[in-house]
């Protein structure tokens, strides 16, 4: 069973705040899946090599040339931009990054 | 009448009905009917995408999206409550697909949150209802396509199936389901869940509709490099041709424990269709296939732990209001926008990726992966296509398994493994269960890039039902 800190660690690693009723029901999901997860050990894996992705394509690689797929201008541009919850003029606002010491 | 492809382009050609009278009819019925079922979270106004031109191998043929896939200017939610007022600024690449063949898409299909479930329970806008017992889930993920073609709401539908999350629903419904082979339709303006594992597909009435809408939004795309240089196939044409000879694979691990009975009923009847059709029934073992869910909800977690960072309450879709910094900007968003199932899986992936589990979780699980697929690259040696049932069970009812979420999993058993291999599969209705009268669903995998064998086994086994 995962302990109230480890779950404490998971849920700041995914960037979720979690209330102390979550915490206690996600303690048990997350146990409960990664003890059934665990009968992977049971499976002989020396000498296998990861299989990440099933086409056998690397590299896929283009010209380094323009495509011209989009026109970048300014209707696109606000579409992104107001896109954002927080915006101002041409930029997306947000909270500091670095804090003043 | 419930039309298909073919009994649309007829009615066009007889003169029966024009574009947009057969549209306005279907718009009608979802007038009707939708808010019963829930399938449709979105519904255009048909008169808008009406196709302008001719001739395209979709022609009038009205149709919906699953709500993962970007629509420009349209909402797109993922059924969450985190992207609810999100406007996409640019098409999926299937969807330029679509109305450049001629169809008319008539709106945005329900699906449990970022593709998170086998129920569509998970949706932050209520479930879906089984068109055919309105007490009984639709499956999911895609839940919502799969119940408006069954409703006949549509002629067909887009879904998308990271886990089984077009087969299984297509299973539950009643209706015909297709997983592309990993690579032969472009995930660009697909709400990324596993980038790995996603696959657009096709939901129709029949396998000829299905190879239809598979050869129009198949191809290679620029933008999105995981997809195979070759164009579409041609399939429609050969689906004729007689399956005699024609080796089929009935792996032992398919017919295990927890496979409802009257599921199985159904699954060994459409084996023996099979043999009569003069195919030759061949005994075959998936060894790893008992492994295959837990490499699937240990690899899918990780993926989408990745895929669902960008939901941060600062590019775009749901913000916390007065959050004190930038991290509570963060926590606060995600912890309000996200449904528990996301929460789960992002959670369990973050700790599967993290420093010291790295080795244990994900690099083992996608070890076990490449053996999966070894195994099926194995039995495809000496068959051609492998069967057996989609789903354990047939519908279950609305709210049964929703407080477990493991016993939801378990739905997915025998979806999984072909995700994990990248390998193409289908799910076509044979018949209903002799308990619950529900549809039942049976699964034919194909090799890698097999689609043509695939659906002319699909094709044969349901003209001779």
């Amino acid at each position: 069973m995962l302990t109230d800190k480890e779950v404490k660690h998971i849920a700041t690693l995914a960037r979720i705040k979690l209330s102390e009723r979550e915490e206690e029901h996600f303690k048990k999901d997350l146990s409960s899946i990664l003890g059934y997860v665990e009968t992977l050990n049971k499976v002989p894996t020396d000498n296998v090599e990861p299989l990440y992705q099933v086409t056998g394509i690397t590299n896929a690689t283009r010209s380094d040339e323009p495509r011209g797929s989009f026109v970048m201008n300014d209707e696109l541009k606000r579409t992104l931009i107001e896109q954002a919850p927080a915006h101002e003029n041409d930029y997306i606002k947000v909270k500091a990054v670095l804090k003043a010491k | 009448m419930s039309h298909t492809i073919a009994s649309i382009k007829e009615g066009l050609a007889k003169g029966e009905f024009s574009v947009e009278e057969i549209a306005r009819s279907y718009a009608d019925k979802i007038a009707r009917e939708n808010p019963q079922l829930n399938a449709f979270l979105e519904v255009f106004d048909y008169k808008q995408f009406l196709p302008a031109k001719e001739g395209g191998a979709l022609y009038g043929v009205p149709y919906g999206i699953k709500d993962n896939m970007l629509m420009q200017g349209k909402r797109t939610t993922a059924g969450s409550k985190i992207l609810e007022n999100y406007i996409s600024s640019y098409d999926a690449n299937v969807v330029a697909k679509l109305r450049e063949a001629g169809g008319v898409i008539l709106g945005k299909c329900n699906m449990d949150e970022f593709a998170m479930g086998s129920s569509t329970e998970n949706s932050a806008f209520g479930p879906t209802k089984n068109p055919h017992d309105l007490t009984r889930v639709p499956g999911g993920s895609s839940g919502g396509s799969a119940a408006a073609v069954a409703a006949d709401l549509c002629v067909f539908a887009l879904g998308s199936d990271t886990g089984g999350s077009i087969r299984q629903p297509a299973a539950l419904c009643g209706v015909v389901g297709l997983k592309p082979t990993y690579g032969r339709v472009s995930r660009h303006g697909l709400v990324a869940m596993a980038s790995s594992l996603d696959q657009i597909g096709p939901l129709t009435k029949n396998v000829e509709d299905s190879a239809i809408v598979f050869e129009t939004i198949a191809g290679h795309d620029v933008f999105d490099s995981t997809t195979i240089a070759e164009p579409a196939p041609s399939i429609a044409p050969a689906l004729h041709q007689p399956i005699k000879g024609l080796r089929v694979g009935v792996p032992k691990e398919f017919f295990g424990e927890g496979l409802d009975k009257e599921v199985s009923q159904q699954v060994r009847s459409a084996i023996e269709k099979l043999q009569e059709l003069g195919a030759v029934i061949v005994d075959i073992s998936l060894p790893h296939a008992e492994y295959a869910l837990a490499t699937y909800y240990l690899i899918m977690p990780c993926e989408v732990s990745a895929n669902l960072a960008r939901l941060d309450g600062i590019r775009y879709g749901y913000s916390e209001k007065g959050s004190q910094d930038l991290l509570h900007t963060y926590l606060e968003s995600r912890a309000h926008g996200f449904g528990a199932e996301p929460k789960r899986r992002i959670m369990l992936g973050a700790y599967a990726l993290s420093s010291g589990y790295y080795d244990a979780y994900y690099l083992k699980a996608q070890k076990v992966r490449a053996l999966i697929r070894n195994d099926f690259d194995d039995a495809f040696q000496d068959v051609d296509v492998i069967v057996g049932p989609t789903s354990p069970s047939v519908a279950f009812r609305i709210g049964e398994k929703s407080s477990d979420p493991l016993a939801m999993y378990l739905s997915d058993i025998y979806t999984v493994p072909i995700n994990l291999a990248g390998v193409p599969a289908i799910s076509l209705p044979v018949g209903k269960g002799s308990e619950s009268g529900m549809p039942v669903g049976f699964q034919i995998i194909g090799k890698m890039f097999d689609e043509a064998t695939l659906l002319r086994v699909a094709y044969q086994l349901e003209q001779s039902q």
